[in-house]
């Protein structure tokens, strides 16, 4: 039932993500272009996501299990420190580059568009090198 | 600034939020877990690690949107400019970036705020003004 409904909400979000036109890099690129041809797209997505999130997001806040009685597992850490800071400005940089962040990088893996296979090797070799630096940090 | 009013679809980008917020909304409530999509990558990249079937369902399910969508409709026009070089550049920054931030747009942007979580908020500010700054910098500076 866990894998069922964790299938399901990958489903949604890929639909959700097509419908807004957030699964068009070309799209966000004119969000983030606050100086040009500004289309403001993207602040409603987020809007209208969170509003409809909130309040189960607040349930979960206080409960400790799903349910489906699996565990809650919300992030604890409440530290604002410089790799918060640092790790989001580097992102927003790489997101500002192409207008792709992770969830439509995966989304429209297998539509036919060659540019997003090599965002994602990249990617997923940036990720790999956190692994790797992090692993010798904490050994 | 102006506001780009032809291509701006207020009541669509609502209603596609309204969507991500309820497939967020289906992952904390069922499975308890967070919907954020470097985090669900970063795990899954270990092979056995704590819900990892979970996990990679979810990004399964991701992946199989468009080609669902396919069956019953034409897909949204999907446009990616920018050339190879800055695709890796791009990636790059974004795989590393999202980890050490714990985070991308799914995780700080939306699950996070829904949270009220103050981290989440601040990660938010910082990566959507440095890719404001980014796009700025290309486009109206280097005018690329």
């Amino acid at each position: 039932m866990l894998k069922l409904t964790a299938f399901l909400a990958g489903l949604i979000f890929g639909l959700g993500l097509l419908l807004g036109g957030m699964a068009n890099p070309a799209k966000v690129l004119a969000f983030l272009d606050v100086a040009g041809d500004w289309d403001p797209s993207l602040a409603l997505v987020m809007v209208g996501a969170i509003a409809v999130a909130v309040i189960p997001m607040s349930w979960a806040r206080k409960n400790r299990q799903s349910l489906l009685a699996a565990p809650m597992q919300l992030p604890v850490n409440r530290e604002l420190d410089v790799r918060l800071i640092g790790g989001s400005v580097v992102f927003g940089i790489g997101w500002g580059m192409a207008g792709i962040c992770p969830g439509p990088a995966v989304a429209i893996l297998f539509t036919g568009h060659w540019q997003i296979l090599i965002f994602v090797v990249a990617m997923l070799v940036g990720m790999y090198v956190f692994s790797s630096l992090e692993g010798r940090r904490t050994s | 600034m102006s506001i780009d009013w032809i291509n701006f679809t207020p009541w669509t980008s609502l209603g596609a939020g309204a969507l991500i917020g309820l497939s967020v909304s289906v992952f904390v409530l069922a499975n308890g877990r967070v919907a954020g999509i470097s985090g669900l990558l970063g795990s899954v990249m270990r092979f056995g690690s704590e819900g990892w079937g979970e996990k990679a369902l979810f990004l399964l399910g991701l992946v199989i949107a468009p080609l669902l969508w396919g069956l019953f409709s034409v897909l949204p026009q999907i446009e990616i400019t920018a050339q190879w070089p800055a695709l890796v550049m791009a990636g790059l920054l974004v795989g590393l970036g999202t980890r050490y931030g714990s985070g991308c747009t799914s995780g700080h942007g939306v699950c996070g705020i829904s949270r009220l979580s103050p981290r989440s908020l601040v990660a938010t500010v910082c990566f959507m003004a440095a890719g404001f700054a980014t796009v700025y910098l290309i486009r109206h500076v280097l005018g690329v």
